[in-house]
């Protein structure tokens, strides 16, 4: 039974009509074009190259129009090249890394800070967080915008929030237990990863105060889900938020767990495939572009997020009307093309999810062998194992390389290891090694 | 009449099996017997300790994957013969050996043997009636 009692937060915004939404965007939309048009010359010269100006963006049906902003132009920029705001205005300054070594800077004005702890705090009300509530921070605190964006919505909320950070596993525990937390926010592995080790820390779940949680930063399947909420006793909901838009809460997932309310008052999603970039209709997959709309310090005009998804209009059971995103198939960036198929790191992680046996943990080693692309899955077995029999365990192997088999039409070598000898991440857990050349 | 054994999982990889005896070694835990399936990927260690209950806390604590099963065990006395009359009964009967191995303890003249079967029940049941001496884990 779930002890979540969630509520909409704003529902004068959230639970708007369709034109009502599209008057509101468009209105921003055009306050923001004509902003980054006469404050940030990266943008002044893509919209001069497409020979648009600020006038030619009346509505949302206008913004095709408009150039896409891509990451690489963000470095380009580095650091402070795409503030639309003059850099004495701008009162936070966060940055991500990515796997070419520069980093992605944003920085927020106050009033993008406001807006962020807004939609974090519809985000978390949609996890029942109320003014009783508390929230525990386990999210990394820092240039990565995990942690200060759920503590601004707890905040906002008027919650008790825990900045308790990422590490040190036995102090999250006697915090979470001490205290009486009644939500944690953390990635989703690192939250499994807490909940198994209660029992190892001597210490019994029934001590805890936990009803729901806000996860995200990196992708997660209904599986993880499951084993998540059996782990902590808890609704685990997925909440969605990059950097360059803004952290945690851009949306989020309501109680029905099926689909995250996009803030539409404040970003306007897009789904488009990624090779033509031509726009696609609500129910395709494709990927997913925001253009943020009330920001002052950094707007930013179609960026591609680089994340996979489909998204649904119409209102939710949950009464509220806003466009919902599914859960991200998998970041484009960590799209894996072995032999010329596209494989996921969730898809993989969905089939081993499927088998007894074998826990969450694991890494994906891709190689090139004779020119041939060679995939090896290393998996850690469940705790809980009776390693006895050669044949069970040998037979666990076998249904996992099945299960893979079946998810990605590629056959992968399987490793099965000791249980914790896969590091754990405390931020974003990194499961993807390439190593072709 | 069982005897109880623990067994761990252990990848292929240098300085496991080290890590697993200097475990339980620096707790004074001792080895009664000790045996190892290994295949070209992973192996399985599987032992009696003095103090199972012990061993299995301090394993686990460690990190290792342990679990706790259940073998027969059966002694005869140490002369050529007397452990293919032992499995004779079993296979005779139709039961399957999943595994078996032997040890020798000091101030005994008999060998003793350890065997996982596919049917536990049965098996005990034959053996006892051919008379065959059972080990309990007293005796170990
Ligand atoms: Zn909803």
């Amino acid at each position: 039974m779930s002890k979540v009692k969630d509520y909409i937060y704003r529902p004068e915004i959230e639970c708007l009509s369709r034109s009502e939404f599209e008057n509101l965007q468009s209105e921003r939309l055009r306050k923001t074009v004509e902003l980054v048009y006469n404050n940030c010359k990266p943008y002044r010269a893509k919209m001069d190259a497409c020979k648009l100006k600020p006038s030619d963006i009346r509505s949302v049906a206008d913004l095709q129009k408009l150039p896409f902003t891509v990451k690489h132009d963000l470095r380009e920029a580095y650091p402070f090249g795409f503030y639309s705001a003059p850099a004495r205005d701008i009162v936070e300054v966060h940055a991500s890394s990515g796997t070419t070594g520069k980093l992605t800077v944003v920085g927020y004005t106050q009033n993008d800070v406001d807006v962020w702890a807004e939609v974090a705090a519809r985000s978390l009300a949609m996890a029942g967080v109320t003014k009783d509530s508390l929230v525990h921070v386990a999210y990394g605190y820092g240039l990565f915008t995990g942690g200060l964006g759920a503590h601004y919505g707890a905040q906002q909320i008027g919650a008790s929030t825990v900045p308790a950070s990422a590490g040190n596993t036995i102090r999250q525990l006697t915090l979470l237990r001490d205290f009486g937390a009644t939500h944690l926010c953390c990635t989703p592995s690192y939250a499994i990863f807490l909940g198994t080790e209660i029992e190892k820390a001597g210490m019994n779940i029934e001590d805890f105060s936990l009803i729901g949680g806000a996860f995200g930063a990196e992708p997660w399947t209904y599986q993880m889900r499951d084993e998540l909420e059996r782990l902590l006793h808890i609704d685990a909901l997925d909440i969605y938020g990059l950097s360059e838009i803004s952290g945690p809460g851009v949306a989020m997932e309501c109680m029905q767990k099926h689909g995250s309310h996009v803030q539409e008052d404040h970003f306007i999603p897009e789904i488009i495939d990624p090779d033509t970039l031509e726009p696609l209709p609500y129910g395709s997959e494709g990927e997913l572009v925001f253009t943020t709309i009330t920001k002052t310090g950094q707007p930013l005009i179609r960026y591609r997020t680089r994340d996979l998804c489909t998204l649904t209009a119409g209102k939710c059971a949950c009464g509220r009307t806003t466009v919902k995103m599914s859960k991200v198939k998998g970041r484009s960036d960590d799209m894996l093309i072995i032999r010329g198929v596209n494989v996921f790191p969730s898809q993989i992680e969905a089939a081993i999810m499927n088998v007894a046996g074998v826990s969450p943990h694991y890494m994906i080693y891709v190689d090139r062998i004779n020119n041939l692309d060679v995939i090896e899955i290393d998996i850690e077995l469940a705790g809980n194992l009776t390693p006895d029999r050669v044949s069970d365990i040998e037979s666990i192997k076998k249904k996992v390389e099945t299960e893979i088999n079946s998810y990605i039409g590629l056959s992968a070598k399987i490793k099965l290891c000791e249980s914790g000898s896969i590091r754990r991440s405390e931020g974003k857990a990194v499961r993807v090694v390439d190593r072709r050349e | 009449m069982l005897v109880k054994q623990l067994s761990v999982f252990m990848e292929n990889r240098p300085g496991r099996l080290y890590k697993l005896t200097h475990a339980l070694g620096k707790e004074g835990i001792d080895f009664v017997t000790l045996s190892i399936a290994d295949t070209k990927d992973f192996g399985i260690v599987r032992f009696i300790a003095r103090d199972n209950e012990r061993a299995y806390e301090i394993l686990k604590n460690e990190g290792f994957t342990v679990g706790i099963t259940e073998l027969i065990g059966v002694e005869v006395d140490d002369k050529p013969n007397a452990l293919a009359e032992v499995i004779a009964l079993i296979e005779a009967a139709n039961i399957n050996i999943e595994y078996l191995y032997s040890f020798v303890l000091t101030n005994h003249n008999s060998a003793k043997i350890l065997m996982r079967v596919e049917d536990t029940d049965r098996a005990l049941k034959i053996l006892t009636e051919k008379g065959i001496k059972l080990l309990s884990e007293k005796i170990l």
